[in-house]
Parts: C-alpha cells; sequence; structure tokens
C-alpha cells in the first residue's frame, strides 16, 4: 500500500488520485480489522452484558415509582428531584468528600514515600518490605473490617487492653466522632500496599538516561526523586488518585461491618452506596435506590474529571 | 392451658393418619392450584386431593435457618416416603428475606416453604405472596396453639392463615442471683422496683449495671411497648395501615428508661455484639430484663463460665396489682409461597413439622425453640427439665406460664423492616447517645407516616 503511495508522480495533487483507493481497506488490512473485531467481540458482549445492559435497566428503572400499595407508575426525574433535597443522601456524599479530601491524600504520598525509598533503593529487606506493604490489599475487605473491629474493640480489644495496663482509657474508636477516621484507617491500611505497587512500577520504567543526566548535573537522591521521578510518573499518580476517588465513592463493606459492632454509630445513611443499598433492601424503593446510584456515578465522573484537569493544568503550567 | 395430652394424642393420630380432620372441615374439590389472587376466590381441597398430593412423588424446597431442621424434615420424608424435601440455608434474617423478596420480585426462585419471623408475616402477606393455608389444614388448627401465637399468622381480620408457627420468644427476665444477693437487692417484680434496685447496684458497685437497654434492637423494644400496652402498628389487609408509636403507653416506655439512661442506671452497650457478650459474661449486667423465652438456652452458650449464677422470673409489671402481663419478642413460622407449584405439600410440611408432637418436641428440645404447641408446652419432657446453669431452676415451666400472659392483640404493618430500620436510627440512636427518648418516639412516627404515605397507605 505505502508502495502505491510512493509511486505517484511528483507535482500531481495526491488528492486526485486518493479518493478512488481510499474507497476500501486492502485486503490485508480488512484481514487485520477481522481480526480485530473477533478479538475485541468477547469485551464487548461482556461490557454490553454487566456494563451497559445494567446501566441502562437501572435508568430505567429510576423514572419509576413502585408503591407497596398503588403499583408501578411513570414519574419522570421525580426521583432525582427528590434525591437532591435528601438530606440522607447528601450528608452521606458529604461524608465521603470529608474522606476523600483526608484520606486520599494521606493514602497516596505514603503509597509515594514507599514507592521512592524501594525504587531508591534504601531500605534493607527492601524485597520482604515491599511485599509486607503490599500483603493489607491480598487480605479481603470484609476480613480487615472484621480484624480492625476486633482491635478498635472498646472492651477486648488490644489497644483498649494496653490502655488499660498503662491506667489511661482508650480512645474511642467506634464512636461518633471517631468513626470516619477509623474507617480512614482501614481503607489506608488496606490500600497503601496496591498503589505503591502501581507507583513502584512506573518508577521502574523510567528512562535511566534521566538519571545519569541528573546525576551528572549533580543531583542528589531528594533533588532526583522531587524533580525527574515524581513528574515522570504522573500519569500513574493521576490514575491511582482517580482510583481512589472512585474506591471513596463506592465504600460500602468496612461501614457495613463496623455497623454491627457500633449500629447506632453507623446509620442506613452513613455512605450513599450503603443508602442506595437500603433504599433497595430495607426500604423497598429500587426505583428511589437507581436513581441515587445514577447520581453517585455523576458525582463520581464529576471528581475524577476534576482530579484529571487539575493535575493536566498543573502540569501544563509546570511546563 | 386448656387443652389436655390426651386431645393431642387423638388429634395427632388423626393427622399422621392421613388428615382425615380437613376431609370434615373442607367440602368439595378444585385442582390445588391458588392463583394468590387478591380477589377471594377460596380453593377448597379435599382429602382426595391432599392423599393423592402426598403419595405423588414430589420435590419440595424449604428455606429456613433452624440448625439441624433436617432431622424435623427427615421424620417427615419418613411419614410421606414420595415427597423429597431440600432444606437449604441462604442466610439469617436479614439476608434470608433479601434474598425471598428478589426470587419473589424475579418471579422464578423462590422456595415453596419459607421460615418467616411474626413481625415479617404481613409483610411478606402484602403483594400476595403467601398461601392463604385455611383451606389445606384442618378448620381448628388453630386451637393447638397458643392463642396470642396463632393471631400472628393470620391475615388481620383473622380470615386466613398465612403460616404455620414455629417457636415464640414471651419476655421474661434472667438474672444473676449471686450478684443481687450479694447487695441485697430483691428480684425486682415491677418496673418501679426494677429502677430502685438499677440505682441501688449501680451506687453499690459502679462497674455493674443491672442491666443493658440496647439502642439497635427494635424487637426487643416493640416486646416492651406490647407489654406496656400500647398498640403502635396495624393493618387492615389492605391499604389502611396503624402507627402509633407515640401514644400514653409507649410514651410511659420511653420516658421509663430515658429516666434510667439520663442517671446512668442501665448500661446502653448495642446487643448482640461481642461487648455484648462479654458483658454478660463477665458480670457487668446483673440481669438481661427483658429477655425473651429463647433467651435462657442463648445465654448458657454466651455466658458458659458462668454457670449456675443465673436465674430466671416473671418479667417486671408495669401495673402490680393486676394479672402479670408479657409480651413476646422474637418468634418465627413457616409459610408456603403462593408461587409454590405443590402447595397441598408445602402446606402439609410446613404444618407437619410444627405440629407433629415428636416433631416438635424435638425443636422444643434439642433445638431450643420454645414451644407454639399448647401440647408441648404442657409436656413434661419439656417443662420439667432443670438445667444447671439456672441452678436447676425449671426455666421451661417459668416461661410455659408467662407465655399464658402475652396479650393477643398486638399488630405489625405490612413493612416492618423499614419500621425497625427507622426506629433504630430515632429512638436507637437516642437511646445510644443518652438523648431524648420521647423526642424520637415523635421522630419515628413522622418517619413512618411519611413512608407509609410514600408507599401508597392511607394512615390511620
Amino acid at each position: 500500500m505505502t508502495s502505491v503511495e510512493t509511486r505517484l508522480p511528483a507535482g500531481r495533487a495526491p488528492a486526485a488520485t486518493a479518493p478512488p483507493r481510499r474507497r476500501g481497506p486492502s485486503p490485508m488490512r480488512r484481514r487485520e480489522n477481522a481480526a480485530a473485531y473477533i478479538l475485541i467481540t468477547p469485551f464487548v458482549v461482556v461490557f454490553a452484558l454487566l456494563i451497559v445492559v445494567p446501566i441502562i435497566y437501572s435508568g430505567y428503572l429510576s423514572l419509576y415509582r413502585e408503591q407497596l400499595v398503588g403499583g408501578n407508575t411513570f414519574v419522570g426525574l421525580e426521583n432525582y428531584s427528590r434525591a437532591l433535597s435528601d438530606s440522607s443522601f447528601l450528608s452521606g456524599v458529604g461524608r465521603m468528600a470529608v474522606f476523600l479530601v483526608i484520606q486520599v491524600p494521606i493514602m497516596l504520598g505514603l503509597a509515594l514515600l514507599f514507592a521512592l525509598l524501594l525504587d531508591a533503593g534504601v531500605l534493607y529487606l527492601g524485597k520482604f518490605i515491599r511485599l509486607g506493604i503490599f500483603i493489607p490489599y491480598a487480605v479481603p475487605s470484609v476480613i480487615a473490617a472484621l480484624m480492625w473491629g476486633y482491635l478498635y474493640g472498646t472492651d477486648f480489644g488490644p489497644a483498649a487492653q494496653i490502655a488499660e495496663r498503662l491506667g489511661i482509657s482508650a480512645p474511642p474508636f467506634l464512636s461518633q466522632d471517631w468513626m470516619l477516621f477509623s474507617i480512614m484507617n482501614i481503607v489506608t491500611w488496606s490500600f497503601i500496599g496496591y498503589n505503591m505497587i502501581i507507583l513502584y512500577a512506573a518508577l521502574r520504567s523510567i528512562p535511566s538516561e534521566l538519571f545519569d543526566a541528573a546525576a551528572v548535573d549533580g543531583a542528589g537522591r531528594i533533588r532526583t526523586a522531587v524533580s525527574i521521578k515524581i513528574p515522570a510518573i504522573r500519569p500513574a499518580l493521576i490514575l491511582t488518585a482517580i482510583f481512589s476517588v472512585i474506591g471513596t465513592f463506592q465504600l460500602f463493606t468496612e461501614p457495613n461491618l463496623l455497623r454491627s459492632l457500633a449500629p447506632n454509630v453507623i446509620g442506613t445513611d452513613y455512605t450513599p452506596n450503603m443508602y442506595a443499598y437500603n433504599l433497595a433492601f430495607i426500604n423497598r424503593d429500587s426505583n428511589y435506590a437507581a436513581a441515587i446510584a445514577f447520581i453517585l456515578g455523576v458525582v463520581i465522573m464529576i471528581v475524577s474529571y476534576t482530579v484529571q484537569l487539575s493535575t493536566q493544568r498543573k502540569e501544563r503550567a509546570a511546563r | 392451658m386448656s387443652r389436655t395430652t390426651n386431645t393431642w394424642r387423638r388429634k395427632a393420630t388423626g393427622l399422621t393418619a392421613g388428615m382425615a380432620v380437613a376431609a370434615m372441615a373442607l367440602t368439595a374439590c378444585s385442582g390445588g392450584d391458588s392463583g394468590g389472587d387478591a380477589a377471594e376466590t377460596t380453593t377448597t381441597v379435599s382429602q382426595a386431593d391432599i392423599d393423592e398430593a402426598m403419595t405423588t412423588p414430589t420435590k419440595l424446597t424449604f428455606w429456613t435457618w433452624v440448625p439441624d431442621i433436617e432431622n424435623q424434615v427427615q421424620l417427615f420424608m419418613d411419614e410421606y416416603p414420595a415427597i423429597e424435601v431440600e432444606v437449604v440455608n441462604v442466610g439469617q434474617g436479614a439476608d434470608h428475606y433479601k434474598k425471598l423478596r428478589s426470587a419473589l420480585q424475579a418471579g422464578k426462585g423462590a422456595p415453596d416453604v419459607a421460615q418467616l419471623e411474626f413481625q415479617h408475616v404481613q409483610s411478606f402477606a402484602l403483594g400476595d405472596n403467601l398461601l392463604d393455608l385455611t383451606p389445606y389444614i384442618p378448620a381448628d388448627t388453630g386451637e393447638d396453639y397458643v392463642d396470642w401465637v396463632w393471631q400472628q399468622v393470620q391475615s388481620t381480620d383473622g380470615s386466613k392463615v398465612w403460616s404455620i408457627p414455629q417457636d415464640a420468644g414471651p419476655l421474661g427476665q434472667l438474672y444473676r442471683e449471686d450478684i443481687l444477693t450479694a447487695h441485697g437487692i430483691e428480684v425486682p417484680t415491677t418496673w418501679d422496683d426494677f429502677a430502685v434496685a438499677a440505682k441501688t447496684l449501680h451506687e453499690a458497685d459502679p462497674n455493674v449495671y443491672l442491666t443493658n437497654m440496647p439502642g439497635n434492637d427494635m424487637g426487643q423494644f416493640a416486646g416492651m411497648l406490647w407489654q406496656a400496652g400500647a398498640r403502635p402498628f396495624g393493618w387492615d389487609g389492605d391499604q389502611e395501615v396503624t402507627i402509633d408509636v407515640t401514644s400514653d403507653e409507649a410514651t410511659k416506655v420511653a420516658q421509663y428508661w430515658q429516666d434510667l439512661i439520663q442517671a446512668d442506671l442501665v448500661s446502653v452497650d448495642p446487643d448482640f455484639t461481642d461487648g455484648w457478650y462479654q458483658g454478660l459474661a463477665n458480670g457487668k449486667y446483673a440481669s438481661w430484663a427483658p429477655a425473651a423465652a429463647w433467651g435462657p438456652v442463648f445465654l448458657q452458650g454466651t455466658a458458659a463460665n458462668t454457670s449456675g449464677l443465673w436465674r430466671a422470673a416473671n418479667v417486671p409489671q408495669w401495673d402490680a396489682s393486676g394479672d402479670p402481663v408479657s409480651a413476646n419478642w422474637g418468634g418465627s413460622s413457616d409459610a408456603v409461597l403462593a408461587s409454590s407449584e405443590n402447595p397441598i405439600a408445602a402446606a402439609q410440611l410446613a404444618l407437619w413439622i410444627n405440629h407433629d408432637p415428636v416433631s416438635t418436641l424435638k425443636f422444643a428440645n434439642e433445638q431450643f425453640l420454645f414451644p407454639t404447641t399448647t401440647d408441648t408446652l404442657a409436656n413434661p419432657e419439656f417443662t420439667d427439665l432443670e438445667p444447671e446453669f439456672y441452678g436447676g431452676q425449671q426455666v421451661n415451666k417459668l416461661f410455659a406460664e408467662i407465655s399464658e400472659t402475652v396479650p393477643q392483640d398486638f399488630g405489625w404493618l405490612p413493612f416492618m423492616d423499614y419500621a425497625y430500620s427507622a426506629g433504630q436510627e430515632t429512638v436507637g440512636k437516642a437511646i445510644a447517645d443518652k438523648g431524648d427518648i420521647v423526642a424520637a418516639l415523635q421522630a419515628w412516627q413522622d418517619d413512618l407516616v411519611s413512608y407509609a404515605e410514600q408507599q401508597g397507605f392511607t394512615v390511620k
């Protein structure tokens, strides 16, 4: 195909001859395309069945209201307007926003720190430490929440017992004021390793010429980290930040399990995801739950996009 | 207890011999399918239909979380070899109901027979999910059960039977005899005495509370309302619900606990949590009051190290002068889903395992489910047990007597899962925060009314 184009007589506008040739791809290209379509078919099918269809279905559900008495009626966007003035939903979103602003920077900061330390090779037993930090991620979040729930226990947990030995009282980890931070701690513990691995992998793929150049310029380890490594892995940082945003707003397992320990601190509307779940299964209002889920999806999209845009803008400004 | 063991035996023989009683009680036959239609089409089932159904090879699915219920089911299958029952445990309580609702909503996958706690029977009856058992069981079946229990499984107007009672939970109190004796405190017989005892005990030993009032157990709270004479919930079986959680009686209960809690005379730990188990085992709570009839056995497992120190007594009374009044907390039944393709066999299963004397005694003595049939409640093999944990006290006999003092007329809303969830977030939260429980009743009321209206009910 390239050979045909190179043989074009000089001075003749390519546009004149190009259209007839572009009518269809060459047999080779066609075969490649066919193979590509076949290869992505399984993905498209699964994506359609598990993502697109449920989204369309819940979108459809969210436009109706099914009452326990009186059946199903089309209500248009009523569920959406109800959600926007629903204090349960809004306070859940607000709580998650607080969570996001505090927990995500701490978690990603620590993940970055560990990744840089491992990458710089300044840690003894590097492999062992890397595995140690990653292991909590391998613990299912259900187990993690149960385990921490035990550690937090006010009567029998180790923290309480140690405090008792010392003659002081342990912090009330499961109380109203502490609960959000206790959950942040569990999530941070679980996900530092995961984010660290992503960042560490990105660090390993930075071309070594850059370090050589930095060394020639006389940059020390810290200077190299700040001026070369961190900017170089910015895409990975953005990725982990967006994953964390999504994860935060989807928070469900940890509060749902701690709820059994502190049933009056964690209400059914503690996080937006818990609220949607309880609307569907306790309040038997799956239509409204669908609307809440939809709005939550939009919120996640907006926040993720903001994160992405703001970091890109910073990047541009930096240049 | 009016019925004697003799009538029981007569009846039981009649039943196991092939439901001869049913033949007299019922008239013409017509298939055995029940559409569960809202229009009152009562399908009647003849003895011939029952005989045929029970000898035709059939497979039933039974969802329940009762441990070792396979033993009772096996007895049933021995009785009716043509029927094969698959017992499935899809989770306890909330999980079980979620799966059941999902299956009902999906229109497939629902079992033939399912366990339902008393407070959820009406919720499932709403939407015609349950089979009316009236045509499938002898007309006088209700007479074999404790009156108030039977009331729990009927439609609000008494014309339909939604399920067969399995176990119940009349309220009493369980207390640490050693702790009360050490402080010279008599077992309180009235709630007034109880409050005084709570003060005396906690002042004498600041580490001990007379009892714990959990903010997460609306089942227990509903039992307290029931005992105090409040009738907060009701449903006419159609569109009208009664919501009255702010009545004088309910307010009396809320005020009583509010006073104790705010004076720090009872603790407010959530129940059925590790901390609470710990509290029962290490003497933080000198009693579990009110506790239900399933409590004694439950406690033996939870606080095994305190064996011999506990005793049981009647629940404290509001009115010392009248007859003792108790109430109920918990209890469950087995219902047949309207979607069952084998309604006759399914109804026989639900009835048989909860009615046959061998089966019900097994429930009482092996699974420790507090009985609902009058004959098992009077059976010496049940009542005369003297568990060492209670210093040889005949706890079953006591609770069997208490069972007779439960007022009958306590109804439920057709959306109790929401009612309890909303109650926990208002009243329960006020308890846990040592706040204004009386004001929380009003919040609960408002919440329930607005939910009911949103769901299309008329609120009375």
